[in-house]
């Protein structure tokens, strides 16, 4: 079909062209992605001494981290790292499941055709709009909405106040306040509510276009036969969700292993993140930031241990959440190929 | 479904009661969840326009007329315009986010081009290496990204914030995926026999073409960059002022202890996402569609 122009063109070689194309992503790539990588695992086998890169100490940071010591600085470096992985795993735990809730139910009312609801498209803007403003207002505004000075009670304990949760001593004047971010589980429940508040929107939206992907036949169906809107859940949009839920968790506990911004900047005291909230990032971050003292080599090896922890967070959950039909409808396949070519030998191959 | 209604009668009266019941209760409490949205947003604003001593003794809803005293205080005060200048927040944020912006659509629209387009070796393994690339995050990489940057002297330099924009794994991603739906090979064809070079056709074709993918990724990267603390928290050391993000500013005014007019933190607060908010209210509609997008991705 094609013209002698045409084929003299298809026969010219643009490969070269190609390599010229993607060959700025790669450098950049290399220097500033690749080569940090590979170089945090280079220091997490070296010491930890001021210009980064010592002697070659080989497992010792990891043995420090994970196993501690008897000397007692080397036991701090243990004891530090398991309370931030515990602090993490509590904060993501805690914002991942009001969230998904949250986010899920909210999905469904908003794709369910037969609600009448005026201004669905108000509401979308408006639940995304905590995601797009940056983290780092957002700590210092909740910290002043929380905070409470000597005989001031901050911003949110006056509004509960109002409600009539926090009482107010009539005689002295003095509140009976929450302390909302000097308290342990008050200032992880308000770091809690930040995430959830930031990021419910974004995994309301990516739901909701996981359940108009669905086929709507499949819900014309279930109404003609009389299924109320919880058996439609359960039974059509739970099952035919779970690849984007697979999606949203794995996204999810990658960027919850990286809570960085709002548990660094939420405390009181300068200079100093409340303990109960440092996160893995924080406790890597401290170490190579250090100005008087960087722990190079304690930091490579946490990073490369967080590393780890996210690729097989990441397998399990697609593991969990993978398509079992799916699965099963191959293996059918494979089953039944592996008979006819049973069969075939039987017969001497004349299948 | 009005379809199907004429088709099979009338529902009964009780279920379209209980309907109208079930969409009064949603629509309170989408409004409760829009009030708990808003809230924190609206405080911050009306505490800005209040005094110090107002926002120390109550909350209120309803904006004071302190803002033009705040403003003088937060421009004017040595101790205030030292730990938080506005101005030169807007422009360094503004200048790095806007390179990289620029960077990230462009170089990553070359990438998923010179991918599609052309066959070679390599091409498939290096779709597979930045698909893989994809799920490393930053916090991982940053201990040995900073040793290195020390190493090159690169820090304090806002080199190590806009280069790294070009390679974009996730935004290449989607605009591959955009391109194998609507970027015909035989348009490069086409301009190959009119004597288009490669390179021309990628820029007076493939971009013009592509523009509604890359719309969506640069507000997507622009609001990114935007909000980035993390980065230049640990690339901008020892940094002097001038040098200093807009976030960067933000999070000095929780560690300085000089700042103790309510009021003036407030607006500094306000000020700082002013920007991002305006931009939202004016690209709501995109920024929802792409997202929508981004799940449909998997």
């Amino acid at each position: 079909m094609a013209s002698a122009a045409q084929r003299r063109i298809k026969s010219i070689s643009y490969a070269k062209y190609g390599y010229l194309f993607i060959l700025p992503f790669f450098i950049v790539y290399f220097f500033f992605q690749l080569w940090p990588l590979i170089n945090t695992f280079i220091l997490s086998f070296h010491g930890n001494g001021k210009d980064g890169l010592d002697a070659f100490v080989g497992l010792d940071n990891y043995k420090a981290i994970l196993f501690g010591g008897s000397n007692r600085a080397i036991k701090m470096v243990h004891e530090r790292f398991f309370t931030s992985l515990a602090n993490t795993v509590i904060l993501w735990v805690g914002n991942f499941i009001p969230q998904i809730a949250l986010s899920l139910s909210l999905a469904v009312w908003f794709t369910e055709a037969n609600l009448k609801i005026p201004g669905k498209g108000f509401f979308k803007i408006v639940m995304y709009l905590p995601n797009i403003i940056t983290a780092a207002s957002v700590a210092v505004l909740f910290l002043q909405l929380c905070g409470e000075a000597e005989n001031t009670p901050g911003a949110l304990n006056q509004l509960l106040n109002k409600i009539g949760v926090v009482s107010k001593d009539a005689a002295s004047e003095k509140y009976d306040t929450i302390k909302f971010i000097t308290g342990v589980w008050q200032s992880r429940g308000v770091v809690m509510f930040i995430q959830t508040w930031m990021w419910f929107g974004n995994t309301m939206i990516m739901l909701m276009s996981g359940i108009q992907g669905i086929n709507p036949s499949l819900f014309e169906a279930a109404s003609i036969d009389g299924a109320t809107s919880g058996q439609v859940f359960r039974k059509i949009t739970l099952p035919l969700l779970s690849p984007i839920m697979a999606y949203t968790l794995v996204t999810s506990m990658i960027g919850g292993l990286q809570m960085f911004d709002i548990p660094y900047l939420y405390h009181k005291d300068p200079n100093k993140v409340s303990n109960d909230l440092k996160t893995v990032a924080v406790y890597i971050y401290e170490y190579f930031h250090d100005q008087v003292d960087p722990k190079m080599g304690y930091a490579g090896a946490a990073s490369v241990i967080l590393f780890f922890i996210t690729l097989i967070l990441g397998c399990i959950a697609f593991y969990l959440t993978r398509d079992k039909d799916e699965i099963a409808k191959k293996k059918q396949i494979k089953k039944n190929q592996q008979q006819t070519s049973m069969v075939g030998k039987q017969f001497g191959g004349r299948f | 479904m009005s379809k199907m209604k004429s088709v099979y009668g009338e529902p009964k009266d009780n279920y379209t009661a209980s309907l109208k019941r079930k969409s009064v209760i949603l629509t309170i409490w989408f409004i409760i969840l829009t009030i708990i949205c808003l809230l924190p947003i609206y405080i911050l604003i009306v505490n800005a326009t209040r005094s110090n001593s107002a926002i120390a003794n109550g909350i209120s809803f309803i904006p004071g007329g302190h803002l033009s005293k705040n403003i003088k205080t937060l421009f004017k005060d040595i101790n205030y315009n030292t730990v938080f200048n506005v101005w030169i927040g807007y422009k360094n944020s503004l200048l790095i986010t806007g390179i990289s912006t620029v960077f990230t659509v462009f170089f990553s629209a070359m990438t998923a081009y010179g991918i599609h387009v052309y066959d070679f070796k390599l091409k498939e393994i290096s779709y597979t290496v930045i698909l893989l690339v994809m799920m490393v995050p930053m916090q991982v990489t940053s201990a040995g990204f900073v040793a290195f940057m020390l190493k090159l002297h690169l820090t304090d330099t806002y080199w190590p914030l806009i280069l790294p924009a070009i390679a974009a794994p996730a935004v290449v991603y989607f605009m591959r995926s955009y391109m194998k739906s609507s970027f015909p090979l035989d348009i490069v064809e086409a301009a190959r026999i009119d004597g288009c070079s490669e390179f021309r056709t990628f820029i007076s074709i493939a971009i013009p073409m592509m523009k509604p993918a890359i719309a969506v990724q640069a507000i997507f990267a622009f609001i990114a960059s935007w909000n980035n603390f993390y980065t230049p928290n640990m690339i901008l050391v020892s940094s002097k002022f001038k040098q200093k993000t807009l976030p960067m500013m933000v999070s000095a005014i929780q560690a300085s202890d000089k700042f103790t007019d309510y009021g003036a933190i407030y607006l500094a607060i306000a000020l700082s996402i002013l920007p991002i908010v305006i931009v939202y209210v004016i690209l709501s509609k995109f920024i929802i569609a792409g997202v929508a997008l981004g799940g449909v991705k998997e």
